[in-house]
């Protein structure tokens, strides 16, 4: 192909458009249609029934604390891992040695998909032969079923969460840390400043747009792609305290085959998706422009 | 008072030391307990206070493992499954980001902009019914096909191509202008291989993401043969519920060591990657 010719840059994005057109606008077309029917009573044939599916969710209760434990168990998730990701990449920049050691086994966890986080950490809880549960026994004198039992479930779920999210942080943390520059930090302690006082006065207010990436990004994580933990390690229970927004979606499309109300769902998700994009546009505009 | 500095340096040092082992041996205990116990003989899964190690090496768990649920052939299609997806996506993320990058053309932001809303659609949790609807449609359940295709493409690998191409310098493709090269001539024997770390760390993030792919691999196969590892350990948990979780824990083992070793083996390489990826794109 020649520099000069008018299609090459064409040629080159149409595998990439194809792709997406079929497989993602196609779909996202195909969810707007399917919220506006629902299946009939009897048989296969579909019911155009405008915003019915929306207004059954917005007047069903339960899907309010479907919303609820989504939100609780996503910003309590991600400000715990934010936190402590802070706090250890502190430790990670200094040099220590056995730093690269240390940076393969913390990392770790990234590289394990959230099913099988899931697992380890059912594993971890469970009453007959988990280690943890048997910490908790001997420590704080717990002896439950973890996964079967309010609010342990939701714990259970955060803690393997949190586990899971923490190497994307303090990888992110790791970089930003390491591109302040030394003399900031020198002046600052012949001013005076402690070890504490220069890491949340100086540091995390340097690294405010990192914070803010990473929240977006695991709050996406948490909403949208935690699916793997909840299903292997409560499949939304007890008592639903673990069902997050796309686990009822997944029951609703592929357990109870109940296709209007799970594609309404979908498009409510876009819509925090979309709400999300703003704030994430928003705030990139303001740090931006401080920088 | 140096040396006052000095003896305070190395107390924090030492304290700081103390607590990254400990902060390493925590994270890495699920992972380290789950491999000791994969090798306990039942008997020894359920003594209490529960033992740490066990006292021989117990292979009986990963044969049971793997005739339990046909995992060697899970493992055969996470491999399949994977390797294409990143092949494709580096394929389809290169060619397009070789066209943001060096190119000027008509309706380039209006691509643009429709490859970036895709970033906020993501297709295999949120659109996961009216996909699967397709590809019934396509025929295409149980099939190699339904795994690999609809992840081929993704705006976050033609940005990340686009971002690093624009770091090379403008006066190469010039050259090799001058000298008479077609685009494409550039683009393979010039632009690619001066990206090959890039387009590692790339082919790294990707397979990672592919193989520990779960709710899509989980409604899109029926058919046993068909599932990748990460359903296979889900299976092994439905089959064997409570049994024996030693059984179950070399299941995971297997599901989980492949991805772990090529992360250790070139963490470098893929946290670089995926930093740059962040922080630019």
């Amino acid at each position: 192909m020649s520099w000069k010719s008018k299609l090459t840059p064409y040629l080159l994005l149409i595998p990439t458009f194809i792709i997406i057109i079929i497989f993602i606008y196609w779909p996202a077309a195909y969810s707007f249609k399917l919220s506006f029917y629902q299946e009939s009573f009897f048989g296969n044939r579909s019911v155009f029934v405008g915003l019915e599916n929306f207004i059954d969710l917005f007047t069903d209760p339960e899907y309010y604390t479907v919303v609820l434990t989504s939100f609780l168990y996503s910003f309590s998730s991600v400000f715990i891992t934010i936190f402590i990701a802070f706090l250890i990449s502190q430790l990670l920049v200094q040099n220590i040695p056995g730093t690269r050691l240390f940076r393969l086994f913390i990392f770790a966890p990234y590289a394990i998909s959230p099913a099988i986080a899931g697992t380890l950490w059912s594993f971890l809880l469970t009453p007959t032969v988990g280690y943890l549960n048997y910490l908790f026994l001997e420590l704080f004198g717990i002896n439950t079923d973890w996964l079967t039992t309010t609010p342990y479930a939701f714990i259970a779920v955060m803690l393997a969460t949190i586990w899971k999210m923490l190497p994307f942080d303090l990888i992110f943390y790791i970089a930003g840390l390491q591109s302040i520059p030394d003399s900031l930090l020198e002046s600052s302690m012949i001013d005076g400043a402690n070890l504490w006082q220069r890491m949340w006065k100086i540091k995390f207010p340097l690294l405010s747009p990192i914070t803010f990436y990473l929240f977006i990004m695991n709050f996406t994580t948490t909403m949208f792609a935690s699916f793997g933990i909840i299903d292997i390690m409560t499949k939304g229970g007890p008592l639903g305290t673990t069902t997050t927004m796309i686990y009822k979606l997944y029951l609703d499309a592929f357990a109870f085959q109940n296709n209007g109300s799970a594609a309404a769902q979908s498009i409510i998700m876009f819509a925090i998706m979309g709400i999300i994009t703003v704030i994430y546009f928003k705030g990139v505009e303001k740090s931006v422009h401080y920088q | 008072m140096a040396s006052s500095i000095s003896k305070r340096n190395r107390r924090n040092l030492i304290l700081s030391e103390i607590t990254l082992i400990i902060i390493s041996l925590i994270i890495m205990a699920p992972v380290l307990l789950a491999l000791s116990m994969s090798f306990m003989k039942p008997n020894e899964v359920y003594t209490f206070p529960p033992k740490l190690f066990p006292s021989s090496l117990h292979w009986e768990n990963y044969k049971e493992a793997l005739q339990l649920v046909d995992l060697s052939r899970m493992l055969l299609n996470s491999a399949i499954v994977a390797f294409f997806i990143t092949f494709g996506k580096l394929i389809t993320g290169t060619l397009a980001g070789y066209a943001f990058a060096n190119f000027q053309f008509k309706g380039k932001n209006l691509s643009f902009m429709l490859l970036f809303i895709t970033l906020f659609l993501p297709a295999e949790t949120v659109m996961i019914l009216p996909l699967f609807l397709i590809m019934k449609q396509f025929g295409w359940i149980n099939t190699y096909y339904a795994l690999i295709i609809p992840f081929t493409a993704s705006a976050t690998n033609a940005f990340l191509m686009r971002q690093h191409f624009m770091t090379i310098p403008k006066e190469l493709s010039d050259a090799a202008k001058i000298d008479g090269a077609t685009s494409m001539q550039y683009f393979w024997r010039i632009l690619l291989p001066l990206s090959k770390s890039m387009l590692g760390g790339a082919a790294l993030i990707n397979f990672v993401y592919a193989w520990n792919l779960y709710l899509w691999p989980l409604i899109v196969t029926m058919d046993d043969k068909m599932k990748t590892v990460q359903i296979g350990v889900k299976m092994l948990i439905d089959a064997e519920a409570a049994n024996n979780w030693g059984t179950i824990m070399a299941g995971t083992m297997i599901a989980l060591v492949p991805t772990l070793i090529i992360f250790f083996a070139i963490q470098n390489l893929f946290v670089k990657s995926l930093v740059s990826s962040g922080l630019k794109g």
